[in-house]
């Protein structure tokens, strides 16, 4: 059994965007401020702090959660995949190549929340329809942009990707 | 916000868990998904001395049929539920589940996490007492059985106690000839519910779970007696559930929700039924 006490640092190692990171975190510790205080990786933002808004939004071992609800210690050991993983160097992946060309962000601060949901969505549901991409939007908060040009970006994104592995 | 400072434990198997429980007593909080938790922390509406993570003991991980009903382990995600291949067994969880938060948090929020917190408006709390469901509650010693009714006892309160914890809750899975039907009215899609209804019809009455309105969520049965009866009952119901104004919305409209919604699936239900 694991136990860690409220007033130690403790170690945390985990997997980030394939590359093996370390820190110390106390138990209390949120993994948005471990990523963006104890490693540096600041892509992930930081909006309510209480789960609503989705600025946080990365993804652990594949699944799609709200860093803010996660305490670092938690994920000592996982795979913890954020936006900086997402272009290849400075070659920007086809969703964000796609949200450039739809205007789906203006400031930026909800966009790689929303990106990392939108990952998972086009990877595991390449059939998904506009109610679907809706759906998932609908966890997240875009004071500026409004999410016409999001969903349009999605659309179009699922659709090469369809054509491109001929499904 | 930031939580207040913690300790940290994480039992891989059930008797550590019930160790730590009985050792802390009320000084301990269990966490799983921490969709509920993590959020309340973090506004300070609750700072526990120790949070027990419960998420990798396997013996909470599994999902399955057992005793008649769909019996759903503590860690299980609504997500993981909801993507069972074994879910056909109890349909209207299947179309409960999609209302649920959002996918973000379905993700990680899991399905007892969801009836320990006890939140007046949401819906699995409902679907369990609408079906009549039970939950399995463990602490070192013993391990006991409570019916969805026993166990919310109030608004966010259980009969959870001091060193005890869920184990797995029991949806009872369809019965042949039943028929489900659920809808809910909120600002948006996601937030917590004004008033949900979920309803359960066979040949001889139809059961009606009302969630949003009062404290804990309320289930009537009503016998098909002559064919519009049902406006009535929903009528009475809706009195009896005592609403009041809040934010959201004012009493009038809450009962006026109950009655139109319930009604509207009552005769969904009693219309699909016939078809049967
Ligand atoms: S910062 Fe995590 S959901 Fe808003
Ligand atoms: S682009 Fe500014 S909040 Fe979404």
């Amino acid at each position: 059994m694991l136990y860690l006490s409220a007033d130690g640092r403790h170690p945390v190692r985990f997997t980030l965007n394939g590359r093996y990171v370390e820190g110390e975190a106390e138990p209390r510790l949120l993994l948005t401020d471990f990523l963006r205080h104890e490693i540096g990786a600041t892509g992930t933002h930081v909006g309510c702090e209480h789960g609503v808004c989705g600025a946080c939004t990365v993804r652990v071992d594949g699944l799609v959660v709200r860093a803010c609800l996660v305490y670092a210690v938690q994920v000592d050991g996982c795979r913890v995949d954020t936006i900086e993983g997402m272009a290849d160097g400075d070659e920007l992946n086809d969703l964000q190549l796609a949200f450039q060309r739809h205007h789906a962000l203006q400031c930026g601060f909800c966009t790689p929340g929303i990106l990392m949901s939108l990952s998972q969505l086009v990877e595991e549901e390449p059939h998904a329809d506009g109610s679907r991409v809706r759906e998932v939007l609908s966890g997240h908060l875009c004071r500026c942009t409004g999410y016409y040009g999001m969903v349009a970006a999605v659309m179009e994104v699922l659709a090469a990707r369809r054509k491109a592995k001929n499904v | 916000m930031k939580p207040a400072a913690f300790d940290y434990a994480r039992p891989d198997t059930m008797d550590e868990a019930f160790d730590l429980l009985e050792h802390h007593g009320n000084d301990a909080q269990i966490l799983a998904g921490g969709q509920s938790l993590a959020a309340m922390l973090n506004m300070r509406l609750a700072s526990p001395r120790i949070l027990v993570d419960i998420t990798r003991i396997e013996a909470l991980r599994t999902v399955g049929t057992f005793d008649g009903a769909v019996d759903v382990g503590a860690t299980v995600t609504q997500d993981r539920l909801l993507r069972w291949p074994g879910l056909t067994t109890q349909p209207l969880l299947t179309t409960v589940l999609p209302w649920i938060g959002h996918p973000q948090t379905r993700q990680r929020g899991t399905v007892c996490g969801s009836l320990a917190h006890g939140d007046p408006s949401s819906e699995l709390p409902l679907v369990l007492a609408t079906l009549g469901g039970r939950v399995i509650l463990s602490n070192a010693k013993r391990t006991r059985t409570l019916s969805a009714a026993k166990f919310q006892t109030g608004a966010m309160r259980t009969a959870l106690e001091p060193g005890e914890m869920i184990v797995s809750a029991r949806f009872p899975t369809a019965q042949e000839g039943q028929v489900y039907r659920f809808h809910e009215v909120s600002p948006r899609r996601g937030d917590f519910a004004i008033v949900a209804v979920a309803v359960v019809a066979d040949s001889e009455g139809v059961t009606v779970g009302v969630g949003g309105v009062a404290d804990t969520p309320s289930v009537r049965r009503i016998e098909w007696l002559e064919t519009d009866a049902f406006t009535d009952a929903m009528n009475e119901f809706a009195w009896d559930l005592h609403a009041t104004n809040d934010v959201h919305a004012t009493a009038e409209t809450r009962r006026g929700l109950v009655r139109r919604l319930g009604a509207k699936l009552i005769e969904e239900a009693r219309d699909a039924l016939s078809l049967c």
